[in-house]
């Protein structure tokens, strides 16, 4: 029973488990998918590299250690500390922000990188998940009767901006996007008013109509050029030895794979260089290749239980702040396979988002490891 | 933080609804994405894992030997050579200046491959090989191979190349090769995919052009699997080209090295024909080129002298070179008449020294006259105003197409370059070409080989060759193709009354071997080689009434180009004729004096296979013939061109 003078989190902060009985507590299930969905990534990069376990494979497998021990260190710490850190956590990554902004180490033509001496940080990455945490505190804190009220409204769209704009600045408008659709999504668990979205897509959409309309018109809002730079962005096929090139290459490479794949190192598309970026976010394309639809469909069916058990967990969690940042981290981990599957299909533009988990690189696993960390620690620091 | 369990409760309750409502979406998205899967990587399965088969797999062409060429005794005259190669590629060698840097001090490269191989090298990708020297020696391959560890991406390499080892002997006969250009490409229809590879060899002229498909042979293919970037990864498949044929002439090497070096220093041309198949055991046009020139590439300076030498060494005369044959012309005139009936061969005819035709005074070349002249005589001195006579008798038509039963004025099927077909003029031929009417000083001129007639050596010597069998002797080339003798054409029998080519062979000994004969000087003194023979002095200029009158100038007078040709057609033995032999020396002045002791020396040396003994000549000349054989033999190079010296 509950007494009605305590809060509902400090009566069950008792029944909590402490020490290390919480390992046993932990959602192994969540871990077990994970390190599956890794391996798999293990297995690609091996391949990539033609049979070898450098340059890729050996640093990939020591991140994933290190992202494990980080995951289990953030799952032992009690959930309520993380949501109490979460606005100082918002603040350091907007302070990143504005640094890779000033210091930032251009690669690829956009300036995203701060190496830290020991590895490089991606502060958009960082931001995504201190996003995540800072919204669901910010909406643990808010009384259920004020979240649709104007004002209560604009101040965590004005909490996603800032850094989405940031991002812009850098340029990275898919990762901005990402942040603002993951964003929009925590205010959508939240209970946020349906009208706002309403509001929001239906000028969304109406704002491209009009732009797509202009055209021609006398009151043409852009540029010739920028319309034909948006067709490229929308159809790379329109420039096929440009952007188009590597959209063609991927869907050879995805097609010839036909349903039980070319076989474990046989995938000449990537072999051969046909692919870009190979072993980062074109690396669905080797895996579709050399292991066909049962490949593929299965590393989709992995991601798919995966949210499917952090769903569950959160709909157990009748903690707010711990609901919300599993939905949270698990609609970020969806937004990622799902923008890179779409991609490297030929169904989105090329924008630079990795396949969670399986794509070479340090930060983007790393991230993506504290949130399944918060995850876990929202698990097992669960009211029970 | 205090909230009331109501809040609580209905918090929760609102995450759960729209948590389920977000999942729904995710799923919903997850199963367009597996839609599309399925859509690419079942339905479209086929037509990308032919997309990306078509992307890696690459067929490159692999050249096939090139087929050899041989002498009618085996001696090789052209041939295949391997041909050292340094390649560098810019990737692995890093900093490719000091690279050539290092090469060049090991290797003689000049200022230019250096710099060519640096701007060919920055035009291509980086690991394609690029070459720096060509037709290197041995020892420098060496060295090279040797420091290899200072000179990275640096690759020795070994190739085929064309090469001549009888060397200018041969080079209007067999032609040489080079590498196709734009223009070879646009002439060919459907072009050989070998012909795509950069630098491919092929024949440019001669037999090398004109045998071009039995020579090359066909490609042998490579597999092989490429990355994006046009890398090779590995080899597939391979299988290699069949070698072009190889082909045995009928040319004599030994017998053409001699007539090379016989002709040396005249512009002229020769041909020796065996009488028995119609081989052409030697097509000689002087003075000649080095082919090998050709297949390295010749420097402008060797260009520039070849085609500015005034004696223009490039030119087959032997078969393309077209002369008026002069007297050599005046058996083909007599035959037409005789047989026509329009003239008796005892018939005679008075030379005053010129004959009035139409007006105008035609002129013997003797200007006192022979004065009565039958065939055989007239023949034997040359007499011009015989022919002038029966000519008009008989009419151009029928001069022409005896010439052309003869071989004159008709294209012999060759495979040589610019074969000519000269022209024995007619009625039709003239209206067609000039719009004019065939005027009677026109076949006036034509009878004694002037005027319209022109024959090339080649020619010249079908002529004597049928006149002394009486058969239509066609001349052949290729003896063999990979040694498949190639079948030698019927002689038929040439339609002419055997009695009167019996005279004209009879006229044709006495021009050689009577002392009043034209050709006495160069007559053959043992008794079973005797040549029978026609000389020939065709003009070049006209000699106007105002010359003649103060005396013809004298050849040796004239400027070289304006001195006649020197021609002689014959055949040996006379009384069992086994060669003919057609010689014509441009600007070389007299045919008795300058052409006859060429044939004679020819066709000495090709009775007797070998230098002919000095009993051959009459005795007041073998002094200066030894003397003459002392040269030649200095003059012919001993044994092949070396073919390692080609640093």
């Amino acid at each position: 029973m509950i007494a009605p003078d305590m809060s509902y989190l400090e009566h069950n902060v008792k029944s909590v488990p402490t020490g290390l009985r919480k390992l046993l507590y932990l959602n192994w299930s969540i871990v077990l998918l994970l390190t599956a969905i890794a391996g798999s990534g293990f297995v690609m990069l091996y391949s990539v590299a033609g049979g070898s376990m450098t340059p890729w494979l050996q640093p990939q497998m020591v991140r994933f250690a290190l992202g494990l021990a980080v995951m289990l260190i953030i799952a032992m710490v009690p959930i309520w500390f993380w949501r109490n850190v979460s606005a100082f956590g918002y603040i350091v990554s907007l302070l990143l922000l504005v640094a890779v902004e000033l210091f930032g180490e251009t690669r690829m033509g956009a300036q995203r990188w701060i190496d830290l001496g020991f590895m490089v940080l991606q502060p958009s990455e960082l931001a995504k998940i201190t996003l995540v945490m800072f919204l669901a505190a910010y909406y643990d804190w808010l009384p259920l009767n004020k979240r649709s009220h104007i004002i209560w409204v604009i101040i965590p769209v004005l909490i996603i901006m800032v850094p989405s704009a940031l991002v812009i600045n850098q340029p990275d408008l898919g990762t901005a996007l990402l942040m603002m659709i993951g964003g929009g999504t925590i205010m959508f668990l939240a209970g946020v008013h349906w009208g706002y979205f309403a509001f929001v897509i239906g000028s969304g959409v109406a704002m491209i109509w009009a732009v797509m309309e202009s055209r021609g018109q006398a009151w043409q809002i852009l540029k010739d050029y920028q319309y034909r730079r948006i067709e490229t962005f929308l159809d790379p096929s329109q420039d096929p030895l440009g952007a188009g090139y590597h959209i063609t290459q991927a869907k050879i490479a995805l097609g010839s794979g036909g349903m039980t794949g070319r076989g474990f190192m046989q995938g000449t598309q990537s072999r051969l260089n046909f692919l870009p970026e190979k072993h980062t976010d074109f690396i669905f394309t080797t895996l579709a290749e050399e292991f066909g639809f049962i490949g593929a469909a299965g590393l989709l069916a992995l991601y798919i239980v995966l949210l499917a058990f952090c769903f569950i967990s959160a709909l157990q969690n009748k903690d707010r702040f711990g609901s919300l940042v599993t939905l949270g981290i698990a609609m970020t981990f969806f937004l990622y396979f799902a923008v890179n599957m779409s991609m490297v299909m030929g169904m989105a533009p090329v924008v630079g988002v990795p396949l969670p988990m399986v794509s070479y690189g340090g930060s983007a696993m790393l991230v993506l490891m504290v949130g399944f960390g918060l995850v876990q620690s929202a698990h097992v620091h669960r009211p029970r | 933080m205090k909230r009331p369990p109501k809040d609580n409760l209905a918090s929760n309750r609102v995450i759960s609804r729209r948590a389920l409502i977000v999942g729904a979406s995710q799923l919903a998205i997850a199963g367009v994405l597996t839609m599309r899967m399925r859509n690419l990587q079942l339905e479209q399965a086929d037509t990308f894992r032919l997309l990306a088969d078509e992307n890696r797999i690459n067929i490159k062409l692999l050249a096939p030997a090139r087929g050899l060429i041989h002498d009618r005794n085996g001696t090789l005259l052209a041939g295949n050579e391997q041909n050292y190669r340094i390649t560098m590629t810019r990737e692995e060698a890093g900093d490719i200046e000091e690279v050539l840097a290092n090469l060049a001090q090991l290797i003689p490269l000049t200022e230019t491959q250096i710099a060519e191989a640096v701007r060919e090298m920055n035009n291509r990708s980086a690991f394609v090989p690029v070459t720096i020297a060509d037709r290197l020696s041995w020892d420098d391959i060496a060295k090279v191979t040797v420091n290899a560890p200072a000179l990275p991406g640096v690759t020795a390499d070994v190739g085929l190349s064309r090469f001549y080892p009888r060397g200018s002997d041969m080079a209007h006969v067999v032609g040489y090769v080079g590498p196709v250009s734009d223009y070879d490409l646009s002439r060919i229809e459907s072009p050989d995919p070998l012909l795509q590879i950069p630098k491919f060899q092929i024949g440019k002229t001669g037999i090398e052009n004109k045998m071009e498909t039995e020579l090359r042979g066909s490609a042998g293919t490579r597999q092989i699997e490429v990355n994006a970037i046009g890398r090779v990864m590995r080899e597939l498949s391979r299988e290699e080209g069949i070698p072009g044929s190889d082909l045995q002439l009928t040319i004599d090497a030994d017998l053409q090295r001699y007539v090379e070096a016989r002709l040396d220093g005249e512009s002229a041309g020769a041909v020796v024909i065996d009488l028995e198949n119609g081989d052409l055991r030697s097509i000689v046009s002087s003075p000649s080129f080095d082919p090998n020139l050709f297949v390295r590439g010749i420097s402008v300076a060797d260009w520039q002298g070849l085609n500015e030498n005034p004696y223009r060494p490039l030119a087959a005369k032997a078969v393309q070179g077209i002369y008026p044959p002069g007297s050599t012309f005046k058996m083909i005139t007599a035959l037409a008449a005789v047989e026509d009936g329009v003239v008796d061969p005892e018939e005679t005819v008075l030379c005053r020294g010129f004959t009035e035709v139409a007006g105008t005074r035609f002129h013997c070349w003797k200007s006192g006259g022979h004065g009565n002249m039958n065939l055989h005589d007239s023949l034997k001195h040359s007499c011009d105003c015989y022919y002038y006579e029966i000519c008009q008798r008989v009419g151009i038509d029928k001069i022409a197409a005896m010439a052309r039963r003869f071989g004159l004025g008709i294209r012999h099927d060759l495979p040589l370059s610019a074969v000519a077909s000269g022209l024995a003029p007619d009625k039709e031929w003239k209206t067609k070409t000039h719009g004019e009417d065939w005027r009677i000083g026109d076949t006036v001129n034509a009878s004694i080989g002037q005027g319209y007639v022109l024959a090339s050596p080649l020619q010249l010597a079908v002529m004597a060759a049928r006149l002394a069998t009486g058969r239509t002797i066609t001349p052949r080339l290729i003896n063999a193709i990979d040694g498949v003798r190639v079948p030698i054409p019927e002689a038929e029998p040439i339609g002419v009354n055997e009695n009167t080519l019996r005279r004209i062979r009879a006229a044709m000994d006495a021009v050689v071997n009577s002392n009043r004969g034209t050709a006495y000087g160069a007559r053959i003194t043992e008794v079973e080689m005797r040549m029978a023979g026609k000389t020939g002095t065709s003009q070049v200029r006209r000699i106007t009434a105002e010359e003649r009158a103060r005396g013809v100038t004298r050849n040796a007078d004239l400027p070289w180009e304006r001195r006649d040709h020197a021609l002689f057609v014959s055949f040996a033995p006379a009384d069992n004729p086994k060669y003919a032999v057609a010689v014509v020396v441009e600007h070389g002045g007299g045919g008795s004096a300058v052409a006859a002791p060429i044939a004679r020396d020819i066709v000495l040396q090709a009775l007797y296979e070998g230098p002919p003994p000095l009993s051959a000549y009459p005795s007041a000349m073998r002094g200066r013939i030894s003397e003459q054989q002392r040269k030649i033999e200095e003059h012919m190079p001993a044994g092949s061109v070396a073919m390692n010296d080609r640093a």
